[in-house]
């Protein structure tokens, strides 16, 4: 063989056909032509070409938008770019972190969908030398009324945590909204948290001519192959027929990983590390050697094969899980070797760096991919696409919403609706104490609190978005998904620091869907501007649509904060005695409600709108009394409104309060479930103390109950008027909602 | 689990590699943790049981030793034969991760010796397979011979079918071998020792074994 040997072309016709069963178009494949100098293609280069410039690589759809975030701050280490986002945390640390979505997949195979889902962004984490401390996830499903959705829910929640469980990285908070948008879309973003020596950070660019391109972990099956293309189409009723493109975890498999490669970066041995996820050894090696200006050779026979007989193509397109790829100093293979065969995981060297700025593939001694890595990049399409601006709907007056119901009976079908019911049947499956630094756990505060071992440091993590925002405004509910995550953390006493974006859309190439995805950008630009709030990390996934029908947009936002004295941190729990007091602003908006939803039976009118400037200092004023001791409770108000907020805090603490009526001006209703944005709920032992302390702030604060004295069997919700509702009966609504529904129990 | 050691006995436990076959000069007690084992493939603890360290374990279990298993731990012993009976899938088929609360039923023993008889602790579980499971014969001989060291129990002390969250036989959460030196129990009594994380309710069994092997001759 000769080094000047071309690989073997497909015949033209069988190419042109071929490149548009793999999703590229045909200004795309003239595209590929051309930067193979008018060469037709060989399989495995039209393979390759198809996953990087797919849309779940390429975010050819999303690039131009996505630049108007913001990602700078003092303590921003790495922002987007990497295998995951990287802050620093104070106390010489890092946090690493990143959502991503494997919406697609967890469709098609629930369990393995979403377990794999957890799998991939924890080695996006680890893979910069981090070492993960908590997982989230942000899950969206449809009508709970269809079996479909239960299944899809069941094996969704048995998959995180059949990962992450076994895994031993503690699941520690998440979120989750039910709609029948996401009927055949459902939606897994999972997201993971680490810790790093703030100096102590690997990248993914590789240097070095003649560096050794090594090969670790599990062995490569037939498995996933062209995962990233399927993952970047719309799903019709064959849907069922791409199982095979599903991946299969093996998370022991994962956590050898995770020990070994830990190991590894303990040293010096390794220059570059990525992981291998969507179109695995391809998007590796490439974005690799790219991202250093390399060349890369790489040579199939020596890559550790679970099965006979696998061609170029399916090596290089294969989604096996468990796998990383690493650039290593020169003479650092037995070292490297040594570690990972203790951790019993497969090492190989496959190929070397060069100087050639070209992805050259060997296989069985022939020559079967030959790319320049510039233009494969840089000739990426990128679309700005039309977009159609999602018109404006009018402001509801709550005046003309009449009340069908009261407010006792409202409260009580609230907190038993599948929005707002208790979640305890999901987070029992997680375990949530794994490596003991578990500070607060699911239900007990705005935001999970995981400590750093050894440290009085603790990160406070939480998932946020509202999509039915996003749908009637996406503007609007672009800032609010941005403020609520800001807000959560905000309310346990820690300092938000930064996010991480999984922007979930329907199909790009209709107007309207491009015009929900850049107002959610724009919005969540000025949220994360005003609260210096910046994006470090993120994913898009679009196509979110089966037979032409799209899911709600839906901008999840990963939030992470800090709180120098993890003992400083407030809860939900109501405590005995105290003054409730609201902070912020009720004007009563019903629009978009779940109270108008769930209630009235209504789907309209715009989102609360979220005033930033007052977002910013309610925040700042709740944090800076949490710090200073003055406050026992403290929980933000969004889904359901004040009372649904107030019932949360009176079952968390498995106490009663009475409330004090509502202002006049506003219907009653309106007061209680309205979703007037940037409000918290504070239980304070010293409530005049405070009210002067946000006079003088210029902080709206208003008295609204106070707590019950005891936790006796007569505990109660004491409405004004003097009507009750036992809490007995409320944790009864709010419990028993699904496991009625998923157990028959 | 060693956070809850070193916070116990003041200084951090020795790690040792299931591939290792010698057991550090010097050791008083053994601890298996819990965690997933190869996966949990194949069976809970059934590839553990059989690494090459455990052959070093089993004879200083011979040797009248002190060993702790919990979790995949307790699944380990049964598989190891080291304790009788099994842990079988949950009887809801579901991995349940919640707190629920243990009733001591033999104090006095190198685990138990901080706590009186009836006593009742906070603990964590976190298993997917913690049904405990023996024969009928078995499981008098460990109620005759006082060997069950916590059962499952609500909030006030009483072992209800409620409160046996796993389904396990009798209730069963810990088992005690016949010279009380080794005890298997499937909840995480290590993930009550700071009151940080939720509060101390497991720190006694650590004390309890500081407390024994301080007064055991070396």
């Amino acid at each position: 063989m000769t080094n000047d040997a071309t690989p073997q072309p497909l015949p033209a016709e069988r190419a042109k056909q071929l490149a548009a069963e793999f999703g590229l178009t045909s200004e795309e494949y003239d595209r590929v032509l051309a930067i193979l100098g008018g060469r037709t293609p060989s399989l495995t280069e039209l393979g390759i070409f198809s996953v990087m410039w797919s849309e779940h690589c390429s975010y050819k759809s999303s690039r131009v938008w996505l630049r108007e975030l913001p990602t700078k701050a003092p303590w921003v280490i790495q922002g987007p770019g990497e295998n995951a986002g990287v802050i620093d945390i104070g106390d010489g640390l890092a946090a690493v972190f990143k959502m991503e979505s494997h919406n697609h997949p967890s469709f098609i195979e629930p369990y393995q969908g979403a377990a794999t889902g957890v799998g991939g962004i924890l080695r996006d984490v680890f893979t910069m030398g981090a070492r993960p401390i908590a997982n989230l996830n942000a899950l969206r499903f449809g009508d709970l009324k269809l079996p479909l959705t239960r299944r899809i829910l069941d094996g969704v929640v048995r998959g995180i945590g059949g990962y992450g469980n076994c895994v031993g990285v503690p699941t520690v908070g998440g979120e989750v909204n039910f709609h029948p948008a996401y009927n055949g879309n459902p939606l897994v973003n999972a997201m993971t948290v680490g810790i790093a020596p703030a100096d102590r950070i690997f990248y993914a660019r590789a240097t070095g001519v003649g560096n050794p391109v090594v090969y670790v972990g599990s062995k490569t099956g037939r498995d996933g192959i062209h995962g990233a293309t399927m993952a970047s189409a719309e799903f019709s009723s064959d849907s069922e027929e791409k199982r095979p493109t599903v991946q299969i975890g093996d998370p022991f498999t994962e956590k050898l990983l995770i020990e070994a490669c830990l190991e590894l970066m303990a040293t010096d041995a390794i220059v570059a590390i990525q992981d291998m996820g969507a179109a695995g050894l391809t998007s590796s090696s490439v974005e690799m050697a790219g991202k250093g200006g390399m060349g890369i050779e790489l040579d199939l026979d020596a890559v550790p094969q679970r099965e006979e007989g696998m061609s170029a193509y399916e090596m290089m397109l294969s989604e096996s899980q468990e796998r990383m790829l690493m650039i290593l100093r020169p003479g650092a293979e037995a070292e490297a070797e040594r570690i990972f065969r203790k951790w019993e995981l497969d090492f190989a060297v496959i190929g070397r760096l060069t100087d050639t700025g070209r992805i050259r593939i060997r296989h069985k001694g022939v020559v079967e991919a030959d790319i320049p890595l510039a233009p494969l990049e840089s000739q990426a399409p990128l679309y700005r696409r039309p977009t159609a601006e999602t018109p404006k709907l009018p402001v509801l007056d709550p005046a003309t919403v009449p009340d069908p119901v009261g407010i006792e009976e409202a409260l009580l079908r609230l907190i038993g609706s599948p929005d707002l019911c208790s979640r305890r049947w999901i987070w029992d499956q997680y375990d949530s104490a794994v490596g003991g630094q578990t500070v607060r756990r699911p239900g007990t505060a705005d935001a999970a609190i995981v400590k750093i071992e050894g440290r009085r440091r603790a990160l406070a993590l939480t998932t946020d978005c509202t999509p039915r925002y996003c749908a009637a405004d996406p503007e609007e509910g672009g800032k609010q998904a941005v403020a609520e995550a800001w807000r959560n953390i905000t309310a346990t006493g820690a300092t938000p620091l930064a996010i991480t974006d999984n922007m979930n859309f329907g199909n790009p190439e209709k107007p309207e869907i491009m015009g929900q995805f850049v107002g959610c950008i724009r919005g969540m630009a000025a949220a994360c501007t005003a609260l210096d709030f910046p994006v470090v990390s993120g994913n898009v996934s679009l196509y979110n649509e089966t037979e032409g029908r799209a899911i709600l947009p839906t901008p999840a936002v990963g939030g992470v904060g800090v709180i120098e004295d993890a003992a400083r941190v407030v809860g939900i729990a109501l405590v005995p005695g105290c003054d409730l007091v609201l902070i912020g602003e009720t004007r009563g908006h019903l629009g978009q409600s779940l109270w108008l939803r769930e209630i009235a039976g209504r789907e309209e009118g715009a989102p609360p709108p979220v005033d930033l400037a007052a977002e910013r200092r309610n925040g700042d004023f709740v944090r800076a009394r949490i710090l200073a001791g003055q406050v026992r409770a403290c929980h933000d108000v969004s889904d359901g409104g004040l009372l649904v907020a107030v019932a949360e805090m009176a079952l968390a603490g498995d106490i009663g309060a009475s409330l004090d009526p509502p202002p006049s001006g506003i219907p009653a209703h309106a007061f209680w479930f309205g979703e007037d944005q940037g409000r918290y709920v504070l239980a304070v032992e010293d409530g005049p103390a405070l009210l002067a302390a946000a006079a003088a702030a210029g902080v709206p604060a208003a008295r609204i109950g106070r707590a019950g004295a005891s936790s006796g069997p007569d505990r109660a919700l004491v409405l004004p008027g003097g009507r009750s509702i036992s809490i007995v009966r409320l944790r009864e609504a709010h419990e028993g909602f699904l496991p009625a529904l998923m157990e028959g129990r | 689990m060693a956070i809850a050691l070193e916070r116990a006995a003041g200084r951090p436990p020795a790690m040792v590699f299931h591939r290792e076959t010698e057991l550090p000069r010097g050791t008083d007690l053994v601890v298996l943790a819990g965690g997933f084992s190869y996966g949990d493939y194949l069976r809970c603890g059934a590839m553990a049981a059989r690494s090459p360290i455990m052959r070093a374990v089993g004879e200083f279990a011979a040797k009248g030793g002190h060993i702790l298993g919990v979790c995949n731990g307790f699944q380990i012993l049964c598989e190891a034969g080291l304790l009788p009976g099994a842990l079988l899938r949950n009887a809801s088929l579901r991995f349940l991760a919640m707190d629920c609360h243990l009733r001591v039923e033999r104090a006095g023993t190198p685990f138990t010796g901080r706590w009186q008889k009836g006593a009742v602790f906070k603990s964590v579980m976190a298993h997917g397979d913690g049904n405990y499971f023996a024969d009928t014969e078995t499981l008098d001989r460990l109620e005759g011979e006082g060997l069950v060291a916590f059962r499952y129990c609500d909030a006030g002390g009483e072992a209800t079918p409620e409160a046996n969250l796993n389904g396990s036989a009798r209730n069963i959460a810990g088992i005690l071998s016949p010279n009380l030196r080794i005890l298997g129990l499937m909840p995480h009594p290590e993930n009550y020792v700071d009151p940080l994380m939720g509060g101390t309710d497991g720190l006694p069994l650590f004390e309890s074994l500081v407390d024994a092997l301080a007064a055991a001759p070396a």
